[in-house]
Order: structure tokens, then C-alpha cells, then sequence
């Protein structure tokens, strides 16, 4: 109903995006800083940004989003937001008492040049910066990349502040998950764990962004990568970093700065990339794979077979952020599944060239769009109607208009709950997955079939 | 005792002996953990309800995507508003400008989806850049024969206030430009209702069974044809006064259409609500409608909320809202369910508004302008308060403290509006603050707690 005016004929925009398949830098940043124990994010700019940020995150979270902002006005933006910022920094410490300010800009801040770098060390020879205590930076203009993009600068400025090389090899891996879950993240850890390898894992939203109830409102949750953590990421054996745009450009600065060697993977969805994941951390941290991971695999695998009928060639269209579709695609392809229409609104060529080769063989007729909208999937799939769709929330619109399945999946998740508890990633996170496109697939059955054919067993 | 910082002391102000003297209208302090948003923000909320226009928002896609149907305004309708469009600036448009694009935008909506009108809000980085929107708005209305508006709406030119006048500005443009004929005397325009959950229609329908004649709802459940000729009714009515009132004062100075102020929310104030539009028509058959329908509807609600009151009886309240009018209401309606009400503040509240709430309140209630997480986390517990009324961002700060929640503002999905809505509204306080779930966790009471960790 909501969509009825899409057309099926797509005519090429240059303008106008219709349903945006992404949002702006700063609520990337402000996720990633959020991952940083004690830590409190800093807009730089007018307040609504900080209000929609935190009211999108914690729509999403389902958590009391902490972040400050600049309080800009019409005043410092003609005249530079030096003295909003110094304000700042001196009421955060005397209010909030965090260990961290992670600034990050907005599209005002950034146009009208703020040096932000200049700013924080005016305050530091000022004395509004205790001793102990950090600020740091991230350039994040809207009208530049995603959101996707403020994430990744984010986890490259806790590299260039604070990973330093004191000479000494520590026996541990550096790990940058990406912008995932805290439940992903908890369950990389898990992981790591099983196969007995100390890691740092940067940023950490777990024990931040899924706390326990306890009565009490924490400012500053148990959870997050330390300071002495973040500095000794300089001296760990190497640096395994998840999905090239989210993770790629601090695993990159880390081996500039400090000559920790890095390897970019895909982000651990689905077996193959599982897979890939953990023959690189068998690798890396010279362990073998204990049998229990063996065995979880195992599990995955048998689930596959038994189920493989229900996933035979069905048309999936699909939306979000590239790093999370590079890795779902190459799973949907594994279990005999065909994304026939797949989107990020995350402007880059790289990804539909990735894309293109991961369905070379399966579809290579793919439509694939960098910079591309939901209204542009919408088309699509009013073209060529598919039997599944995965997206964020957003999608809903769609699926309810065209009466397709829907499985949530990716960033924000405004209307079901589980994203931020239980993984997404590991062979653990794939069998979730499969549990909901099987229920997807399955409950759609039940629902249109025949009387006389509804059936028990399935 | 919450600790504050020394500059917000005089926006906290606790009922007591000492006069009152509330600072308020302050910008906020730069550092703060502001609950407050932008000038955007509340340009955007007062129009987009409008379910016939293409809302376009001139700046990059953060500000079009955080505002996509957020807030569930209905329409009976059209669903145009419910899409999001954006011009999605660049960096190479933020160098060069971008009204070439802002043109073509507008263009390609308007032959898609053949509007009734278009809004445009410029953000903050169009206040920089200083693209001329109102020329292309001009060039594209003359154009396409439509009213396209522009709404300066910068999000650093002030408070959400501002973005209300913004908005009402934009209306004022609208309104007049539409036929008047065909209107009956006793006839009224609806503002500041925004039609959340169905508010406005259950609205409407008591004031047509007065026999009053809705010429527009301004904005829920709005048509651009119906905003066109709002100027043709003999009376506004001002819900939301922050977001409204201005509009309500220029129409008065423009047209001569006398406004009343009204609260929709509460039995008391609803039917308040009802009594003044037919004393104002001075029409005995119209107020004799006016007490059936009241008695009717109050004698449908009245028995069950007695039940509710048995069970909440003591309990007390906190209330953070954007703006203070609705606290009134608020606070008379939790007092008819027998609630307290131990703390109460707003984020863009008038000194007036604060000294209304003083008269209102209890003695020992705390009363807060422009508060921040920290600081409500400490009246919280200081108070013992066992619900917190408040927006998105207080819910989950609520629950981690162990304490019931309820949303007045945009994830509210029940109807709290009206006769029926007092009951709804009795029927959510009653189910989250007797939720079985605070017998099994821990509440604030129980423990200890510094300042950076309220517990």
C-alpha cells in the first residue's frame, strides 16, 4: 500500500535517493567509539545529529546510548566551534568522568573547518584534559561515504592514537570485527577462546550494548577494549581484520604505524567464510582446532543437508552494508540459494566488483548496485520477483507490498529483537541464520497452502 | 541529592518554600548529554504528517534517514509522507552547490508522484553553503503549478522551537491560497494534533457530533487542499502549543480567526476541551450535544479506570517531555489514577509553562528544564518513583533502573488522546508499572551509587 507509486521501469536517477539503503558517518563512529571502555562519544555540531544518532542506536540496542554533543548554534558556526568544543571537553570531565572523548565531526563542523586536532590540544595546554585521560578524533563529514565509512574512520583513530611498538612481540592476535553485533563480537571471543588465543578485539560493544538489568544506570558499562589493550595492539603477532570497508583501513594503519602484518577477511557469515576465519586464527596464532569447533561445524553441516531441498534455488534480493552482503552472498550461494538483486546504499565500486565475482558462475545476470537505494531494489524486484528478501527494517515496506518473505538482517533493526543477543557470525551465528530463512520459507508454506494440502510433516 | 553542575542549577527548581525563579529558554551547555534535537528536527515533525506533499530534505542522507517514519502519523490516505527523500548532498555539491540538484530532485518527485504540494527543509550544511532554496522553490512551483515551500529549518539557527516556527512560517504560506467558500460558521481547524496512533480522528469525530464543521487538521492526518482553506473557519484550536501557537497568533493577526488553547489528553481536559469550542459558539443546542457526548463518553470509561486507580494508588511518577504543555495534562491525568507526579520537566519549556506545572504540583516535586540522562537517572532514584513518562531515549534508561515506562511521544502506538485514551492510557501505566518482571530484578532502592553510576 505505502509503495504503491513504485514503478517496475527503472529510470536511471543522478539526484534523488528514495529510501535510503544507508545513513551518515557520525552514528558509525559513535557505534564504534561506544566499543572502547569508558568511553564517551562526542559530537562535534548542531544537537540534533547527536539526538538522532543516539535515538537510531537505541531504537536498535534496546540500550541507554550515552554521547554528548557541541550544542552548536548559530554563533559558533560563523565563528568556528573552538570554544563550544573546549566548553565541552571541560564539562564532560567534570560531569561524566570518562577514561575517552572519541570526537567525531559532523557536516557543519567539517565545512566550516574546525581543526579539531588544534582544538584538543588548545584544551590540553589549557588544563581541561586531567592527566590520564584521553581525547581523540575522527573526521566524519556526512556527505562523504556511509555510515559504514564513520565506523571504519573511528577504529583507524583508535589505531593512530593509541597503538604504539615497544619492540616486544606480545603473544596475542589484534582482531577488528566490523561493524557487527555484540553478540557477534561475543561470540568471535567465544571462539577465540575455544581455540585457547589471547586476542584484542577492537571495538568491543558486548558487555556495552547488551548488559544485564541490574537496577542501576551505567554510564559507562563493564565492556569495551581497553586503553592498555588499544596501545598493545602495536606489539600483537598480527591482525586479523573482518570485512574490507568496516575493518580494512585500521587494520591497515596498524601495520603502517607499528608493522603488525594484517589480513583482511570477509566477515565470518556463513560456512565458507567460517571456515576461512578460523584456518586464518589456526594459522596466525600457531594452535590447532580443538575438536569442539570441529564438531559445531559439523553441526552446521548436517543442518545443511538435511534441510538443502527447502533453499533449491531461491530468488533472494537483498540490502545493507557491503562488508555484511560480500559475506551473506557467498553464503546464500553455498546452501544453492540465488541473490538475484543485491544493493548497499555505501557508495564503492570494489563492492559490485566483489559481488560479480562471488555469482559468476550462479548469477551472472546479478543486479548489483554501490550507492543504490531501496526504491531501486524495489523496482527490481518488481521486474524479477524473488522468493526471499533480507534487509533491515526498512524492508518491511517492500515485503508487505510485494507479500514476500522477509528476514531482518544488518543495520538499524527497529522492530524485532535477538540481533544484538544471539551471533550472526561463527558456524553458530550460520545455523541461526538458517533457522530464520527456513521459518521464512516454512511459515509462507503453511500459510498459502491448499487445505487439502496442509500438511504435518514438512 | 542529584549533583548538578554550578550553570544548571537555576533550571532545577523543587517546590518548596522558596519563590519560584526557573531559568529556561538557555542554550544548552556544550558537553552535555542533551536530550534536546535541532531546528530540523522540529520543522519535520510539525509538517511531515501532511500525507499529500513530498517532503524533500535538501542536505546530506543522515538527516532524511533518521527522520524516515519514525513517528507514526496516520493518514486515512495518501502515504506520500511515509517515503523518504533526499538529495543526498556530496562532497563535490558541498564545494560547487546544490540547487542544480536540488532542482532536479524536485522535478523528478513531482512528475513521479504528482503532489499536491512539496516541502523542502534546508539543513544545516545548506545554511553554510548558502544555496538559494527559496529561488528554486520558486522556479519549480512556477513550473509545475504546485505551492513548493521552502523550510529554512538550518539545524543550528536554534532550538526545536525554532524549526516549529519554521514550519508554521511554511503553513502560513499555504494557508489562504486555497477556496473558502462552502464553509458553515460553526467551524474549526484542528492544530497541533498530529495523529499518532489515530489521535486526530477520534478528535474530529467528537467535534462533528457537536455539529462543528473540521475544515483542516493541521498536521495529522493533513491535505494540502484542506491547509489551503483553513483560513475560512470561524475558530483554531491549539493542541500542541509549542509547535502551534505561533501559527495560531499569525492566522489571528492575518484573518482575524480567534484561537483557544485545548488539551485533548486526560477526562478533564478533554472534556474541557469539548465545553470551550461550544461556549465559544454560544449555541445551547450545540453545548447540550456537547454534555451528552461528554457524559456518554466519560460514563463508558469511568468504571474501569476506578479499577486501575485501586491498583496504582500511591505509586509515583516522573515526567521528561519535549514540550511542557502536555506535562499539564499528564500530570492531572495520573492523578485521577491516584499517581503522584515527584518529578517533572521538559526539554524547550516557557517560564510560564514552569510556573503553570509549580501551581500544579505537589510540594517536594522536582521541576527541570533541558535535563540530561545522568541527572534524570538521580531524580529517579532520589525520588523513588516506580514510572517514568518520557521519549525513545529514556525508555531504556527506565527499565535498566527497574522501573516502569510509558512513551508519550513518537513510539506511541495506543491512542491516548480522547475518553477511550484516558482508559488506554490507565491500561499501559497499569500493565508496566504492576509488571510481574520488577518482582524478579532489582530497583534502584536496593542499592548504592555514585554520579557517573546512578543506581
Amino acid at each position: 500500500m505505502l509503495l504503491r507509486h513504485t514503478p517496475s521501469e527503472v529510470k536511471e536517477r543522478e539526484a534523488l535517493v528514495v529510501n535510503p539503503a544507508k545513513t551518515c558517518q557520525p552514528i558509525g563512529a559513535m557505534y564504534a567509539a561506544l566499543g572502547i571502555h569508558g568511553c564517551l562519544p562526542h559530537s562535534h555540531g548542531s544537537q540534533g545529529c547527536c539526538a538522532y544518532h543516539r535515538s537510531t542506536l537505541t531504537r536498535h540496542y534496546k540500550e541507554p546510548i550515552m554521547a554528548s554533543t557541541s550544542s552548536f548554534t548559530e554563533g559558533a558556526s560563523v565563528f568556528g566551534g573552538q570554544a563550544n568544543l573546549v566548553e565541552a571537553i571541560n564539562n564532560i570531565f567534570t560531569i561524566y568522568n570518562p577514561d575517552v572523548i572519541a570526537v567525531h565531526t559532523t557536516c557543519l563542523s567539517e565545512t566550516i573547518g574546525d581543526d579539531v586536532p588544534q582544538i584538543v590540544s588548545k584544551a590540553k595546554d589549557d588544563g581541561k584534559i586531567p592527566d590520564g585521560k584521553y581525547v581523540i578524533h575522527t573526521s566524519t563529514p556526512s556527505y562523504v561515504g556511509s555510515h559504514v565509512t564513520g565506523f571504519a574512520n573511528m577504529t583507524k583513530s583508535m589505531v593512530n592514537y593509541f597503538s604504539e611498538s615497544s619492540g616486544t612481540e606480545k603473544d596475542q592476535l589484534n582482531i577488528i570485527p566490523g561493524w557487527v553485533e555484540p553478540s557477534d563480537m561475543r561470540e568471535i571471543k567465544r571462539m577465540t577462546g575455544m581455540m585457547g588465543i589471547k586476542t584484542v578485539l577492537f571495538p568491543d560493544t558486548s558487555d556495552v550494548l547488551d548488559t544485564p538489568q541490574t537496577g542501576k544506570h551505567h554510564l559507562f558499562p563493564k565492556g569495551g577494549v581497553t586503553i592498555p589493550e588499544l596501545r598493545s595492539t602495536g606489539d600483537s603477532r598480527a591482525t586479523i581484520a573482518l570485512g574490507q570497508f568496516a575493518s580494512g583501513p585500521a587494520a591497515e594503519a596498524l601495520d603502517a604505524k607499528c608493522k603488525v602484518p594484517c589480513q583482511v577477511l570477509d566477515l565470518p557469515i556463513g560456512l565458507m567464510a567460517t571456515d576461512r576465519f578460523v584456518d586464518a586464527l589456526r594459522k596466525t596464532a600457531g594452535v590447532s582446532v580443538p575438536d569442539a569447533i570441529t564438531d559445531e561445524r559439523g553441526r552446521l553441516v548436517d543442518l545443511i543437508t538435511d534441510m538443502h531441498q527447502y533453499f533449491y534455488r531461491k530468488r533472494v534480493a537483498l540490502f545493507g552494508d557491503p562488508d555484511q552482503l560480500i559475506a551473506m552472498t557467498e553464503f546464500l550461494v553455498s546452501l544453492d540459494m540465488l541473490p538475484v538483486h543485491i544493493v548497499t546504499g555505501t557508495p564503492g565500486q570494489r563492492f559490485e566488483q566483489r559481488i560479480r565475482e562471488i555469482l559468476k558462475h550462479d548469477v551472472p545476470q546479478v543486479n548489483v548496485r554501490a550507492a543504490g537505494d531501496s526504491f531501486l531494489l524495489h523496482q527490481w524486484i518488481k521486474s524479477e520477483p524473488v522468493d526471499l528478501l533480507i534487509g533491515n527494517t526498512y524492508g518491511k515496506y517492500i515485503a508487505r507490498d510485494e507479500d514476500i518473505p522477509f528476514v531482518r538482517f544488518g543495520f538499524p533493526i527497529l522492530d524485532r529483537v535477538g540481533h544484538s543477543l544471539f551471533p550472526s557470525v561463527g558456524y553458530v551465528g550460520a545455523m541461526r541464520l538458517i533457522e530464520k530463512f527456513l521459518y521464512a520459507f516454512q511459515d509462507r508454506q503453511d500459510r498459502d497452502a491448499l487445505e487439502e494440502k496442509f500438511e504435518l510433516v514438512m | 541529592m542529584v549533583k548538578v553542575l554550578e550553570e544548571r542549577k537555576g533550571q532545577i527548581y523543587r517546590k518548596g518554600s522558596e519563590p519560584y525563579a526557573m531559568e529556561c529558554g538557555k542554550t544548552s551547555l556544550a558537553g552535555s548529554v542533551s536530550q534536546r534535537a535541532c531546528v530540523f528536527c522540529g520543522s519535520r515533525v510539525v509538517l511531515y504528517p501532511i500525507a499529500d506533499a513530498i517532503h524533500l530534505v535538501h542536505g546530506p542522507v543522515g538527516c532524511a534517514a533518521y527522520t524516515w517514519d519514525i513517528r507514526g502519523a496516520l493518514s486515512s490516505g495518501p502515504e506520500l509522507h511515509r517515503l523518504s527523500f533526499s538529495t543526498d548532498l556530496r562532497e563535490i555539491e558541498v564545494i560547487h552547490g546544490g540547487e542544480k540538484k536540488l532542482y532536479q530532485s524536485l522535478v523528478e518527485l513531482i512528475d513521479r508522484y504528482q503532489p499536491r504540494a512539496a516541502f523542502v527543509y534546508s539543513t544545516c550544511i545548506i545554511g553554510i553553503i548558502g544555496d538559494d532554496v527559496g529561488a528554486v522553490c520558486k522556479r519549480v512551483s512556477a513550473e509545475k503549478g504546485i505551492p513548493v515551500l521552502p523550510v529554512h529549518s538550518e539545524g543550528f539557527k536554534g532550538t526545536k522551537k525554532d524549526g516549529y516556527r519554521a514550519a508554521c512560517e511554511a503553513l502560513l504560506q499555504l494557508i489562504g491560497t486555497g477556496p473558502a467558500e462552502g464553509i458553515q460558521p460553526h467551524s474549526i481547524n484542528i492544530l497541533g494534533d498530529f495523529n499518532l496512533a489515530g489521535e486526530v480522528w477520534m478528535i474530529r469525530e467528537y467535534y462533528e457530533k457537536m455539529g462543528i464543521q473540521v475544515v483542516a487538521t493541521i498536521t495529522g492526518d493533513g491535505r494540502v487542499d484542506q491547509i489551503r482553506r483553513a483560513h475560512g473557519a470561524a475558530l483554531n484550536l491549539v493542541q500542541c502549543s509549542g509547535s502551534m501557537n505561533h501559527l495560531a497568533k499569525m492566522l489571528k493577526e492575518k484573518y482575524g480567526t480567534p484561537y483557544l488553547q485545548v488539551s485533548y489528553f486526560g477526562i478533564e481536559d478533554m472534556a474541557e476541551a469539548l465545553y470551550q469550542v461550544a461556549r465559544f459558539f454560544n449555541d445551547t443546542a450545540m453545548m447540550r450535544r456537547t454534555e451528552e457526548l461528554v457524559r456518554d463518553e466519560i460514563a463508558a470509561v469511568y468504571p474501569q479506570l476506578l479499577e486501575y486507580r485501586k491498583a496504582l494508588t500511591g505509586k509515583k511518577a516522573a515526567i521528561y517531555v519535549g514540550g511542557a504543555f502536555k506535562a499539564f495534562s499528564l500530570v492531572k491525568a495520573l492523578r485521577i489514577l491516584g499517581m503522584q507526579t515527584a518529578v517533572v520537566g521538559s526539554q524547550t519549556g516557557s517560564s510560564e509553562d514552569y510556573q503553570q506545572l509549580r501551581d500544579l504540583c505537589d510540594e517536594g516535586t522536582v521541576i527541570v528544564d533541558d535535563s540530561n540522562p545522568l541527572e534524570l537517572a538521580g531524580f529517579l532514584k532520589e525520588k523513588g518513583v516506580d514510572l517514568f513518562i518520557g521519549g525513545v531515549k529514556e525508555r531504556p534508561i527506565a527499565y535498566k533502573m527497574g522501573i516502569g515506562f510509558c512513551d508519550h511521544n513518537h513510539e506511541r502506538k495506543i491512542a491516548l488522546a480522547g475518553f477511550v485514551g484516558m482508559l488506554n492510557f490507565a491500561r499501559e501505566v497499569h500493565g508496566t508499572v504492576c509488571s510481574p518482571i520488577w518482582k524478579l530484578v532489582p530497583r534502584y532502592s536496593c542499592c548504592g551509587g555514585g554520579v557517573a553510576d546512578v543506581g
